[in-house]
């Protein structure tokens, strides 16, 4: 390997890991916040980069429907909800979000995808179109349970992960896309050319990861979600409502996921199914930051992408298995470390 | 008969006949039925009961499978040799990954399993000596003196023969000490309090279920007679999960019931749903993700739990037999011998000086309580002298031996019992099991024995032990009932007998009469002086003063981290700094 070869592997890793690093911390605000370990968050990278695509084509994408299906779905549970506990209060709320809102979205969509609107919109109806399947996903299938212990949550976990596989296969096919670069620029940077897709994917995730960190620590909000995270009992007796941190951290992870389909799309192929395997790079990031540290989980996923674009280079068909052998030397050092015994309470 | 084994037994005979009256098709998929029950079987253990999950259980079957179909094509050994190649391979790659992430919290296990089944599946795919994604073909069928076990037919015997084998193997472990053991596993400081390694012993469990789906491997090689990466990946040891969490993951017959559902459900949502959708694809994920949320949010326990119920056992599984031989005993100090020697033992938590060069001493057939108001520092001085915390200064002797860089798990073994001051019982469990937990290191039967019933001895003399300090505890009566069903006054009196069962020197009892009713707290009271006549040391824990003050031979008191009294009763109570202690300051 020469020098240029290797300039062009880091750059391929810094932008695989800056995309990874987005899901880490997304599958670790979400752990945090629910102990909800999220396996579905590839999914939303594969819904995200699945509508670009079909926004791209001038199709109406699947995502609408399954907004606004999942959205009445979310209503009905409400409303029986509400009815069980003889209490209308936040119903209005509750139509608002789920009905009135998807409904408005899958009529812009339905509108829009035809006109072939510019990138940016397509970009930003993505996101509206992606984003409330998260928090749609937590009010129907975590919120009813989400003091289980976290192996009945873990299960939940996958179950939602079949769902929404098995809903991209019903809403977008069995067909793999990838979308056009978004701006063919190059750079020089030194000895190397930039692609300017690889500069934009960095800029957005750093713009992304600043912006969550200023959310947890100026806003009401971030701060009411990193002390869910810390003690949820404590929450709640100061005030804070935990389904509301649990539907905020979904939304934030939705969003998350979403936006790495975007960016991601013009790199390599998509399939219904190829979020599984891009959000378990995530894990790992997630992992080797021991399920708690923010900035070492982001750090650990870059280095996910840097080991996997060399390893991609010398045994491409190995290329899995090397990055998630790098568990193995992070799950040791973290063994050796800890010295405590776990406590789980789960009756 | 109860109706119980009345099922059971119309179920296995239902089956033994079935090749007799069923179609070749259904031959088949009861064989794949049996293959994810042994699979499942394994997972009842490691999920249901020991609380941890794995995401690589297909992949131990393609090991067991890929094993022996190299050995048996490649190296042309026979396929009965491939059966201990493959469990051998299996249990080594289940030691690395279990000694790797069982001794982190139960979700690094689940993440490092979903890897380790990816990687595996990748792996299987493109090693040309595995025939890449074409797998290898023409495995032989299975030698039985001179003939062959080739047919559906024929292997619908030997698959289900394993079945049942494994059934019977993991119903024998569970009813045994290390069973017992491993079904407090989610108690892990309790286990541990009472001698369980629960770090070996969650490697042990995870090595159990990898070799029973590397049996499954072993079958399904010689069955299919072609071995290829698809049924290996990570999907299908999510499936594996399913059939679990259906069919009810705390019960042996859930691993059954659940691979049987989940089958047929697969099969008839593959025939149905690409007719709905009008084109094909994996549509059934869907339907069995919604039905597993649905079950989790209103029936956590899977279909097993609500059978059970239909079907209630009319006899518990464990029984305390009417005579045992007598477990050894340990050798009593002389009464009035120094056995806990306390020396200015010191904790601190950051700035907080949570004990401050506390001493005190225990003699053999005292009782010595330790009282003190709120926040006086009783309970971290409890820790400190059980292990649970580690001793910022000072030291703790226990019969001339020190004892303050031990865990839990090895003060135990020196005679010092413990009881806790928030109830740790296995609720589900019977109330002669949860005391029996406490003999745990009076016998030494390990899993293999145990499986094979070769411990029965010993396993009597245990159930006979915990059933006599149950009696002495006065619960005589309840040694059949759940322990969860148990008021919390008879809950604290089965923890005492749990920690006799250890047959201590010292008994430590940390708050014992804490939310006990007034007639409790006597009978209680009675209980302890009794040992005490019997020669026991205890040290008692408590803010309670009028239980104590009847019943302590001499008491501590200690206050901000502080002892600010000691010696008999009668002069602590007409102490002016206790008084002020508990009192607050006059004027």
């Amino acid at each position: 390997m020469n020098f240029d070869i290797a300039l062009l592997l880091i750059q391929d890793g810094l932008t695989n890991g800056a995309i990874y690093a987005l899901l880490a911390l997304a599958i670790l605000l979400v752990f945090a916040v629910t102990r909800v370990l999220y396996v579905p968050q590839g999914e939303f990278v594969a819904f995200g980069a699945l509508t670009l695509a079909t926004l791209q084509q001038a199709k109406v994408p699947g995502t609408a429907y399954l907004v606004a299906g999942i959205g009445a779905v979310t209503m009905l549970l409400e409303i029986a909800a509400a009815l069980r506990a003889r209490r209308r209060q936040g119903l209005g709320v509750s139509g608002l979000l789920y009905v009135v809102i998807p409904t408005a979205l899958l009529g812009l969509a339905v509108w829009l995808a035809p006109r072939q609107p510019p990138l940016l919109v397509q970009v930003l109806l993505t996101l509206a179109l992606v984003v409330p399947l998260g928090p749609m996903t937590y009010r129907l299938a975590v919120q009813p349970i989400a003091n289980a212990s976290v192996l009945v949550l873990l299960f939940v976990a996958v179950a939602i992960h079949y769902v929404l596989m098995g809903l991209g296969l019903v809403f977008f096919g069995a067909e793999g896309w990838r979308t056009p670069s978004f701006t063919s620029l190059r750079v020089e940077l030194g000895p190397m050319t930039a692609s300017g897709q690889s500069i934009l994917v960095l800029a957005a995730s750093a713009i992304l990861i600043v912006l969550l960190w200023q959310f947890f620590g100026r806003t009401l909000w971030g701060k009411a979600l990193r002390a869910t995270a810390m003690n949820r009992t404590g929450a709640r007796l100061v005030g804070i409502p935990t389904e509301a941190s649990g539907r905020l951290a979904f939304t934030l992870a939705a969003l998350f996921g979403g936006f790495s389909g975007v960016l991601i799309a013009p790199f390599t192929t998509i399939y219904y199914d190829s979020g599984f395997l891009i959000s378990l790079k995530g894990f790992v990031g997630t992992v080797i930051g021991g399920m708690v540290s923010y900035p070492l989980a982001a750090l650990g996923a870059v280095l996910v992408g840097l080991l996997e674009a060399f390893a991609s280079f010398y045994a491409s068909a190995f290329k899995e298995v090397i990055v998630f052998s790098l568990l193995i030397p992070v799950l040791l050092w973290r063994s050796l470390a800890s010295r405590h015994v776990e406590e789980e309470h789960d009756e | 008969m109860t109706p119980a084994r009345i099922a059971a037994a119309s179920f296995v005979v239902l089956l033994a006949a079935g090749p007799l009256y069923l179609p070749e098709f259904y031959i088949t998929s009861v064989n794949y039925v049996g293959l994810y029950s042994l699979v499942a079987l394994g997972l009842v253990l490691l999920t249901g009961i020991a609380g941890l999950t794995s995401f690589g259980q297909a992949a131990f079957v393609g090991v067991g499978a890929y094993a022996t179909a190299v050995a048996s094509v490649q190296f042309g050994l026979s396929p009965w040799l491939g059966l201990p190649i493959g469990l051998a391979l299996t249990a080594l790659v289940a030691l690395v990954l279990g000694w790797l992430t069982l001794r982190l919290s139960g979700h690094y296990l689940a993440l490092g399993t979903i890897a380790w089944g990816i990687s595996l599946s990748y792996v299987f795919g493109n090693v040309q000596g595995l025939g890449g994604f074409n797998g290898i073909s023409n495995i032989p069928p299975l030698p039985l003196f001179g003939a062959k076990i080739q047919t559906a037919r024929e292997f619908y015997y030997l698959i289900w023969a394993c079945v049942g084998l494994a059934l019977v193997a993991l119903v024998n472990l569970l009813n045994s000490r290390p069973g017992r053991a491993i079904r407090a596993l989610r108690n892990a400081a309790m286990a541990e309090s009472f001698g369980v390694d629960t770090a070996r012993l969650k490697v042990v469990v995870f090595v159990y279920a990898a070799l029973l789906a590397g049996l499954a491997g072993w079958l399904h090689a010689h069955y299919l007679r072609f071995v290829n990466p698809g049924p290996f990946g990570v999907g299908y040891s999510i499936e594996y999960l399913f059939m679990v969490v259906v069919g009810g993951a705390a019960h042996v017959w859930g691993a059954i019931v659940g691979a049987g559902l989940i089958t047929a459900l697969k099969n008839w949502l593959q025939d149905l749903l690409p007719k709905l959708f009008g084109t094909s694809g994996q549509f059934e994920v869907i339907v069995f993700g919604i039905l597993i949320i649905l079950l989790l949010q209103h029936a956590g326990g899977g279909i097993m739990s609500r059978l059970a119920r239909l079907f209630p056992p009319q006899r518990a599984a464990a029984v305390a037999p009417e005579r045992a031989d007598d477990l050894p005993r340990r050798a009593a100090p002389s009464r009035g011998e120094t056995i806990l020697d306390v020396d200015r033992a010191y904790k601190a938590f950051g700035g907080l000086v949570a004990v401050n060069a506390v001493s005190f001493e225990v003699r053999a057939g005292e009782i010595l309580g330790l009282i003190g108001p709120n926040g006086a520092g009783k309970s971290t001085m409890f820790n400190l002298i059980t292990g649970v915390l580690p001793l910022g200064a000072g030291e703790v002797r226990f019969r001339g031996e020190r004892i303050d860089r031990l865990s839990s798990r090895h003060i135990v073994r020196r005679g010092i019992a413990r009881t806790f001051q928030h109830v740790q019982l296995r609720p589900t469990m019977t109330v002669l099991e949860n005391a029996a937990i406490g003999a745990t290191l009076r016998g030494r039967g390990g899993v293999v024995p145990a499986t094979l019933r070769l411990e029965r001895p010993e396993e009597r003399a245990i159930l006979f032990e915990a059933a006599r300090q149950l009696r002495r505890a006065g619960l005589g009566g309840h040694l059949y009932d759940q322990a969860g069903s148990l008021a919390l006054g008879q809950q604290r009196l089965v923890e005492i007998a749990r920690a006799l069962a250890a047959d201590p020197v010292l008994l430590l009892l940390d708050e014992p009469a804490a939310g006990l009713r007034y007639q409790e707290k006597q009978a209680l009271a009675g209980l302890l002086r009794g040992l005490r006549q019997e020669g026991m040391s205890i040290l008692l824990v408590e803010h309670d003063m009028d239980f104590v003050m009847g019943l302590v031979d001499r008491l501590v008191v200690m206050d901000f981290g502080e002892r600010i009294a000691a010696g008999a009763p009668e002069a602590v109570q007409a102490d002016p700094r206790v008084i002020e202690a508990y009192l607050g300051a006059p004027g």
